[in-house]
């Protein structure tokens, strides 16, 4: 009665199979490595690159231990991560300006493992060191944003509409126009309304006064908020390319917050400050009337800045912003009528008609296209006006090679956040903490599963031992699923594997005394091991579930570090379920399950006076 | 090899009344301390800045210190961290540091003194967040506890669901208590030790309630606190086995887990402790008050006991 039918022992053995290959790549541990991938799509890596990145590294007397050509880019393992180091930093300044250098980590597990998809577990950066910050997006400033944007419009559309108003003014969320008589309040209404489809428009007296009240329809306010997000995070991405991060994580974390994990990297200080940086476009006049050298002497005319051009040279820029880059919509790189690569941007439809406007009125003019980071201006094309530009298609050429056209599109897509952000949590951790932790961690485990398996096989004997490789299979299981499931091990995720060993044992115990009970209330060997399993059953799955429920509402309301260990404790609860019980009793069915039992090895019982009186 | 067991049932629910005054002193202590002395609150919760940073050398304090008050930061709070060499700084939220690059101004103050200076770990919690980890702990307590009790309802019966409830959230007070009595450091390490312990101490109350079942069906003439009693000595082997191994790990990751898991070790090794005692010594006599019955658990309707054995 103690046997199990024959698939049963396959699929555990199969089980454990899986779990060996997949656990098995934690064990090569991880080399320094570089790697060089494409700044932008449309970028190849190729040979060509890798023999280029072989010949400079030669150059410079590094050694390197092999390289990897995929077509996401180049990789090349180092020994020490001094060499690394060094590597990234000549290699940067020799491909830096089309390609991303990192630093990396690849594992050293064979390549046919890599392709079945067996990697190591995917370490946190607690493990691994590295920076962690959470962004908010400060909707409140995007919606003052939005409504300075709209009352411009609003202004410059009464004003074409030859609408007569009494003043436009903005307080915190709505915009107030007044009017003089009714007729034009009407008149207003009806046009404003065709024009501006997200604004909500209500008439309103006060003291007599005829006033008209625009405000953000809900639903476009909370498509303003989500696009504000979402072009955020599109920006992050693109200034995170410039830090030559290897796994950058980016992601939205509920209604208004954004998370960026760059594992590995140290400066944090230059992290914040690319992460933090506030670049917006601007369309503005060129004075061409003022006199530029005087300028550069200090004397500049009064309405005008001094600027310096991107690739050298100064002009002279009228202060008055006739455009932003909150206008633009999309901008590829491409090229013009004369086979010249140029820019195409795309504007919104007030961007259009404004840009038609300034088009016109300035036919042979030039205008400069300016980018504002950080209170520093740039003029980056300063193009002649050739002729009205309508439609909101618009193209940017002057002097300018393919490449500078694609990083002036990159800049003109993403140069801009949407709404400022500000780092509300941030999370540093030094490399050598990151590999102290994995050695607490490992410690915790392994000390604390043998002083665990030394006294259950003392106690239990022969089944003890059954016990202890059920938990060792546990263990398997636990680590091969993490690594198959690629979830973020933490500090607190190795701690949560350390106390799956504690409580795994327990199913065990459970079975192990519920045989004892059953050995001592007088049952043959064979019954009181099947029984056993069955009565403990019940018992395990309680504690197990209501440890899983503990395990769930930590994941759900957890945070960070918190999830990892809530991950963890679930996971460890199924595969608990699995091995105690199914694994063991296998073992046990395998070993004693065949034959006549004098006795069950399960360590010496005290038989008590009273128990067989009771029964 | 076979401790803890014993000839005659051990009478637990005699001794309902001592352990129940003792809980009930002990529960108004750890109320009376967390409200007048409260948490130690960590950044998780309260917001500013932990920076841990490790000189070459044996760290002189007083130096760094005044580096701080010079910087105009002089509420920070400095400490030895683990070694002479490293050092733990405390910052309050800083309103003209805001977007977190408090942690930058300090470094450079500390380099030009020492360059060999190297930072180990900064966390900036904002204030904002601190106030959701907390609301967020708080919910997924709450979400537990109710799960707990609706599942122990449905599995067993509503006075058991209540009775290991009650058990539980006392080992909940009682660490908490003790981290307030001990002004130990609460972050979101030990937040997480004391909602595992919520789940895992129901372990206990749930072996017993089992026990207390198949005893009412076995045992028919027995006593209500005859046959809890009987539960409770049959299964103490289990209890002292299990709790003893994984105290074990526990004692294993206060030793080995460095000081990051410190607290989180020291967590549990109370919620442990109390966990035996509570289900033991609360919850059996809890379930004698809500006066638990054979009815209850033995529906008439149901099969007698089915015998597993073919």
């Amino acid at each position: 009665m103690n046997r199990y039918p024959l698939w049963k022992y396959i699929v555990i053995a199969v089980s454990i199979l899986l779990g060996l290959l997949y656990t098995l790549p934690n064990f090569f541990g991880e080399s320094p490595a570089v790697q060089i991938s494409p700044l932008r799509a449309g970028i190849q890596t190729d040979m060509a690159l890798l023999q280029r990145a072989e010949q400079v590294l030669k150059q410079h007397g590094l050694p390197y231990n092999g390289t990897i050509l995929e077509s996401t880019g180049i990789k090349i393992r180092f020994s020490d991560t001094d060499t690394q180091i060094k590597a990234r930093d000549i290699l940067d300044a020799e491909v830096g300006s089309d390609y991303i250098v990192a630093l990396n980590l690849l594992p050293n597990s064979p390549q046919w493992m890599r392709h079945i998809g067996a990697l190591p577990m995917y370490l946190g950066l607690d493990l691994r060191g590295g920076v962690h910050f959470m962004l908010q997006v400060d909707m409140a400033g995007a919606l003052t944003k939005a409504l300075d944007r709209y009352n411009a419009d609003l202004r410059s559309t009464l004003r074409e509409q030859r609408i007569p108003s009494a003043g436009i003014d903005r307080d915190r969320s709505r915009i107030i126009i007044k009017f003089r008589d009714e007729q034009a309040r009407e008149k207003a209404i009806s046009e404003l309304g065709k024009t501006f489809e997200d604004l909500a428009f209500r008439s309103e007296d006060v003291n007599g006064e005829r006033r008209l009240v625009a405000s953000i329809k809900p639903e476009a306010l909370i498509r303003m908020q989500n696009t504000a997000v979402q072009r955020n995070i599109t920006t992050l991405r693109n200034r995170v390319n410039e830090l030559g991060v290897a796994e950058p994580i980016i992601q939205q974390a509920g209604a208004d917050r954004v998370i960026v994990q760059l594992p590995g990297v140290q400066d944090t200080a230059k992290a914040k400050d690319i992460l933090g940086r506030t670049a917006t476009l601007e369309v503005r006049m060129v004075d061409e009337d003022g006199d530029i050298d005087a300028a550069l002497r200090g004397s500049v005319p009064s309405g005008t800045e001094l600027l310096s051009e991107r690739g050298g040279g100064h002009l002279l820029v009228k202060k008055q912003v006739l455009l932003t880059g909150d206008r633009i919509t999309d901008a590829q790189p491409g090229f013009d009528q004369d086979r010249q690569a140029a820019v195409h941007v795309t504007l919104d439809n007030n961007g259009s008609r404004i840009f038609k406007q300034l088009t016109r009125n300035n036919v042979g003019k030039r205008m400069a296209i300016l980018l504002v980071e950080k209170n520093v201006t740039e003029v980056v094309t300063a193009p002649v006006i050739r002729e009205e530009i309508g439609g909101g298609r618009v193209q940017i050429s002057g002097q300018m090679n393919s490449i500078e056209a694609r990083d002036v599109a990159l800049l003109l897509r993403a140069g801009a956040l949407a709404a400022p952000m500000e780092i509300i949590e941030e999370r540093t951790v030094g490399p050598s903490l990151g590999a102290e932790n994995i050695e607490r961690g490992f410690n915790s485990t392994l000390y604390g599963f043998l002083i665990v398996s030394v006294f259950i096989m003392i106690y239990y004997s022969a089944i003890g031992v059954i016990s202890v490789v059920a938990l060792a299979t546990n263990l398997l299981f636990l680590i091969g699923l993490l690594s198959i499931l690629q979830a973020t091990l933490t500090l607190p995720g190795m701690a949560g594997m350390a106390l799956t060993v504690g409580m795994a044992i327990d199913a065990n115990v459970l079975i192990n005394e519920r045989i004892r009970d059953e050995l001592r209330h007088g049952a043959t060997p064979q019954a009181a091991i099947h029984a056993g399993y069955e009565r403990a059953w019940d018992a395990i799955i309680d504690t197990n579930l209501t440890t899983l429920l503990a395990g769930l509402g930590l994941m759900m309301f957890g945070s960070g570090p918190i999830k990892g260990f809530a991950v963890v404790l679930c996971l460890g609860i199924l595969t608990t379920l699995f091995s105690a019980v199914t694994v063991s009793r296998a073992m046990v069915n395998l070993f004693y399950g065949n034959r006549k039992l004098t006795h069950v090895p399960i360590g010496a019982i005290k038989i008590l006076k009273k128990s067989s009186s009771k029964r | 090899m076979d401790f803890f067991r014993f000839e005659r049932d051990i009478p637990f629910t005699r001794w309902g009344k001592f352990s129940m005054t003792f809980s009930l002193i002990i529960s108004i202590l750890a109320i009376y301390s967390l409200t007048t002395k409260g948490l130690n609150l960590a950044v998780d919760f309260t917001g500013g800045t932990v920076m841990e940073i490790s000189y070459q050398q044996p760290a002189n304090l007083d130096k760094t210190r005044k580096i701080l008050a010079g910087i105009g930061m002089s509420d920070a709070i400095v400490q030895n961290f683990g070694t002479s060499r490293d050092v733990m700084i405390r910052l309050p939220v800083k309103l003209e540091h805001a977007g977190g690059n408090l942690s930058e101004t300090v470094m450079t103050a500390l380099k030009v003194d020492d360059p060999s200076v190297e930072m180990k770990r900064v966390e900036f919690v904002g204030p904002q967040v601190g106030d959701e980890l907390l609301e967020n702990g708080l919910l997924a307590m709450l979400f537990v506890s109710m799960g707990i009790v609706a599942y122990l309802a449905v599995r067993f019966e509503w006075k058991f669901g209540v009775a290991c409830i009650v058990a539980n959230l006392h080992d909940v007070l009682t660490i908490l208590g003790c981290f307030s009595f001990f002004q130990w450091e609460f972050d979101l390490t030990v937040l997480a030790a004391v909602l595992a312990i919520l789940g895992y101490s129901v372990n206990e109350s749930v072996v017993i309630s089992d026990r207390i079942r198949e005893n009412f069906r076995k045992l028919r003439k027995a006593t209500v606190t005859r046959i809890i009693d009987n539960a409770i000595t049959e299964t103490m082997s289990r209890t002292i086995i299990t709790h003893g191994s994984t105290q074990m790990v526990v004692i294993s990751m206060f030793l080995f887990g460095g000081e990051a898991l410190h607290n989180f070790a020291l967590a549990l090794t109370i919620g442990i402790l109390f966990g035996i005692y509570s289900s033991i010594m609360i919850a059996s006599p809890i379930l004698l008050l809500l006066g638990a019955k054979r009815e209850d658990l033995v529906k008439p309707e149901r099969k007698p006991q089915e015998e597993a054995l073919p």
